[in-house]
């Protein structure tokens, strides 16, 4: 290497050298709430937002933070979310279905974990976080690692398309390193525009939960095996700055220590290395880089031939416990000192002041675990299982595992055979998925909007509640779910990204309460230009009919005061705020078009009660003989009272209609809400006449 | 006695919750143990919906295994085909013949093949009791009531664990004042749908 070619030497600090890192991944979008100790993380990266093109805001919270770099993400940008470990806790709605949806430009969550703790209300541990939502965590030791961690995190995160976090804790984020440095050219602005692109991919429902949740579980394998080919565990650390422990005589210990190994993780590998070399012992320490979902077979490998292994890292015992799994899984019987042996706490930070009692003793083998069978019959087992190991090493880094996807799916196949050998001959019944009720005030609401704004390609942001069945056929109103009150966020994200289209959200009165406020705040204060759709319907449908604060009553039946939904808007800061009637189709496409045309954030509340919570009105029917057969009220509306006629009689031909199914309305389910008439451009649909 | 299984199947906003509730507070009535397992939420909204009832002495899960229901209610046509694996060889089905069209198959995403459906179920034999439930509802004056037709139908079934009064108990219970009297007219319209049901007996 020419060390004339090297950049020059630079102080960093962790959030600093984070920021770099990303800026120089090309990340685009970064959203944030401050908590110590990652709020510098976003600082840094909002002063140089401008020379490289970045969207970067301070949102009113870690959740919205998350949508909105979900929905930049989406578009195909890198997009970086930043938070303390607290505010994970918020931000775990979104992420948690994130998971199963995944990213297309790479989605990397900083959360900074706060071991000690110094400014936290709680010392939680993000990797097991990571761990309870499946998602591959990096955990750097130091700034200069962290820099190229964030790097590899954007890499892993669109590799694999699943959101990655960087986790460095507090002695990774405030502390400052020399690294060489220079800042990164600045791109020529603007950047290219980014366009997001349909797709049902981009929707939860239940049954894709289903299917991606095998997803997200199958591809725990990949994310080991990628962690092992980047080398982000290992015994030589890809990005260690040098100052690891010369090989030193053993001292008095020289025997004992050859038995033993060190496990450590993040910032704990720099107190460990630097106890060993105040010892002046050398005992292999595998470096953990990586610690969730833990590739263990190579640090079992790592330990093959020691008698025992002390694992080293701060707060949880995630190494310890995925390696202890996997050592009594493959009849590896070892000496496991750590947290569960009782040798380190699970609370506060670690220094090597901490450790170095524990490592005198750890190389005078004065605390092996007397319960471990280490040194007696289990030794052959030992033997045996490092053979089973090596062997398949030489073929792949991980062999136990690459088996398991292939058994699940033999067995998922069974069981579906299984089923089909019941009943051979049962003709195939139709598709049949749940939709919008005939009557349903937001079909209306839907199909405004569709025809005020689709023309223009608006994107829709759907939320949770009876209106995600929005996305359904023929209406397909939504282009994205997330969780609730996502679609405000991602709505006002999507215009930073791509502000020539318009960005619709849709959300529920009682979801408006729930979590539609605070990213209404966003979107107003960090000037987006979106429309929101409070789809209120007087009532929390989905779920059998609840109240909610705009009601005046309570749970009990007792009554309660009344909030306002149009005053809290206005409250948020929205100036143009309108209620409408979605049974009024006319007047709400009307005002859908001035909303959409207001340059800021624009609310619309489309008020009617649930049909289930009021009474039918008088049927409607189509005149037969008026039908001009051009469908539009089905595939265009698609309200389940109407069906088609198969059976066209001898006056279609006549109208030159063969062939054309006619259009009627099943009676029993007619609601009488009149939509339909409104919707036929032929006027063919109105109301019975009272006999 | 064996345990007795009831599956009801319909479409979403049918009643068959409520038929199932029904069916299940008679049980109870009768001295039975009682499980019921629902499908509520999202799929409640014109989506397929099925009901397990399970009424006997010993009870341990809600959920009937492949072939073991004794009766098949289905409140729709097609929605008895995703009930039938659930009916026991020589269990017998009560079927609404009415078909609810998804809005999906207008929009081409789906085929709804009502003379294959038919045609399965006739080959069923004496086992298989078709009734247009639907047009018997209507007749009382309110679709709505087409769970309780059904249930009327069902009550004429031998071998039940529960008698045709027992089952109207339970209703007149649940039911709302003002909805009994044309809920009770459904109710018997279903029994007279239903008296040429087969007379073998369904529990021993
Ligand atoms: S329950 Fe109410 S809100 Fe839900 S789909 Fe039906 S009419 Fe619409
Ligand atoms: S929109 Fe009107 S004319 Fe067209 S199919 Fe429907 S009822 Fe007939």
């Amino acid at each position: 290497m020419n060390r004339l070619a090297e950049p020059p030497r630079r102080l960093l600090m962790g959030n600093e050298a984070i920021a770099w890192g990303a800026i120089e991944a090309g990340v685009r979008v970064v959203a944030a709430y401050p908590g110590t100790p990652s709020t510098e993380v976003t600082e840094n990266i909002l002063q140089h937002a401008a020379d490289y093109g970045i969207y970067a805001e301070w949102s009113v919270n870690e959740k919205v933070a998350l949508e909105t770099a979900i929905a930049a993400s989406w578009t195909g940008d890198r997009a970086m979310a930043c938070m303390k470990q607290v505010g994970l806790n918020v931000a775990s709605d979104p992420l948690m279905t994130l998971t199963y949806l995944g990213v297309k430009g790479g989605l990397v969550l900083i959360v900074a974990d706060d071991p000690g703790p110094h400014s936290s209300q709680t010392e939680q541990d993000t990797r097991l976080f990571a761990r309870f939502a499946k998602l591959p965590v990096l955990d750097p030791a130091t700034p200069a690692e962290a820099r190229e961690m964030v790097k590899a995190a954007f890499q892993l995160s669109e590799d694999l398309q699943v959101p990655v976090i960087v986790r460095p804790t507090t002695r990774t984020a405030h502390v400052c390193q020399d690294m060489p440095f220079s800042p990164p050219p600045k791109p020529a602005l603007p950047l290219p525009p980014v366009r997001f692109e349909r797709d049902p991919g981009w929707v939860i429902l239940p049954a894709l939960s289903a299917k991606r949740h095998r997803r997200l579980n199958a591809i725990q394998d990949e994310v080991r095996r990628w962690f092992l080919q980047r080398r982000l565990n290992g015994i030589t650390p890809t990005w260690d700055e040098g100052e690891s422990v010369s090989p030193t005589a053993l001292a008095g210990c020289a025997n004992k220590a050859k038995d033993l190994a060190i496990v450590a993780g993040g910032v704990a590998y720099n107190y460990v290395q630097e106890g060993l070399d105040t010892l002046g012992v050398s005992i292999p320490v595998y470096k953990v880089g990586a610690p969730v979902p833990l590739p263990a077979a190579p640090i079992l490998d790592f330990l093959r031939g020691k008698t025992s292994v002390l694992i080293v890292e701060e707060q949880e015992p995630v190494i310890e416990e995925q390696l202890t799994v996997e050592a009594y899984r493959t009849g590896f019987a070892l000496s496991i000192i750590g947290k569960h042996s009782g040798h380190l706490p699970r609370e506060g930070e670690f220094s090597t002041d901490l450790l170095l009692p524990l490592l005198r003793r750890f190389v005078t083998d004065s605390i092996h675990c007397n319960r471990s069978p280490a040194h007696s019959a289990s030794a052959a087992s030992i033997a045996q299982a490092a053979q089973g190991r090596s062997a398949d090493a030489a073929a792949s880094t991980e062999p136990a595992i690459t088996t398991i996807p292939a058994a699940s799916n033999k067995s998922a196949a069974t069981s579906e055979t299984a089923n089909s050998a019941v009943t051979p001959a049962l003709p195939s019944p139709p598709l049949r998925t749940p939709i919008l009720c005939a009557g349903c005030p937001h079909r209306n609401s839907f199909y405004a909007f569709i025809q005020a704004a689709r023309s223009r390609d608006a994107l829709f942001t759907g939320d949770i509640g009876c209106y995600t069945l929005g996305a359904m056929p023929p209406l397909g109103a939504a282009d994205t779910i997330v969780c609730m009150g996502a679609s405000v966020a991602m709505a006002a994200g999507f215009s930073h990204i791509e502000p020539d289209r318009p960005h619709i959200a849709f959300l529920g009165d009682s979801t408006f309460f729930h979590s539609g406020i605070p990213p209404l705040i966003n979107a107003v204060y960090q000037q987006a230009r979106m429309t929101l759709v409070v789809l209120d319907n007087r009532t929390t449908a989905m779920t059998g009919h609840q109240p909610h604060p705009g009601l005046g009553r309570k749970g009990t039946g007792e009554t309660a005061p009344t909030i306002d939904i149009a005053a809290v808007a206005r409250g948020c800061g929205v100036e143009w705020v309108r209620t409408v009637d979605p049974y009024d189709i006319p007047a709400t496409i009307a005002a859908a078009r001035e909303a959409l045309d207001y340059p800021g954030v624009s609310v619309i509340i489309a008020r009617r009660d649930c049909v289930n919570l009021v009474r039918r009105s008088t049927p409607y029917r189509i005149d037969a003989e008026a039908c001009r057969r051009c469908g539009l009220c089905l595939r265009k509306f698609g309200c389940p009272a109407l069906y088609e006629v198969k059976d066209t009689g001898g006056e279609a031909g006549d109208k030159g209609q063969m062939g054309k199914p006619a259009v009627a309305i099943a009676r029993e389910k007619c609601f009488g809400c009149g939509a339909c008439a409104q919707v036929c451009p032929w006027k063919a649909i109105s109301p019975e006449v009272e006999s | 006695m064996k345990t007795f299984n009831l599956i009801i199947a319909g479409v979403g906003g049918q009643g068959g919750v409520l038929a199932s509730r029904v069916f299940a507070e008679a049980a109870l009535a009768a001295g039975y143990k009682v499980r019921t397992s629902e499908t509520i939420g999202m799929a409640q909204r014109e989506g397929s919906v099925i009901s397990h009832v399970r009424v006997g002495e010993r009870l341990w899960g809600a959920l009937i295994p492949d072939g073991a229901a004794d009766v098949l209610l289905s409140l729709e046509l097609a929605e008895s085909l995703k009930g039938w694996p659930k009916l026991a060889p020589k269990g017998q089905a009560v079927i609404n013949r009415r078909p609810i069209i998804p809005p999906a198959a207008s929009l081409g995403l789906t085929r709804y093949d009502e003379g294959a459906i038919i045609e399965f179920l006739q080959q069923q034999g004496q086992r298989v009791h078709l009734i247009d439930a639907t047009a018997a509802a209507l007749e009382t004056g309110n679709a709505k009531t087409t769970n309780m037709v059904m249930l009327g139908a069902l009550s004429t079934l031998p071998g039940l664990p529960v008698t045709a009064e027992l089952l109207w108990q339970a209703a007149e219970d649940i039911l709302p004042a003002r909805l009994r009297e044309i809920n009770r007219r459904a109710f018997l319209a279903g029994r007279s749908l239903g008296s040429c049901a087969g007379t073998a007996p369904l529990v021993s």
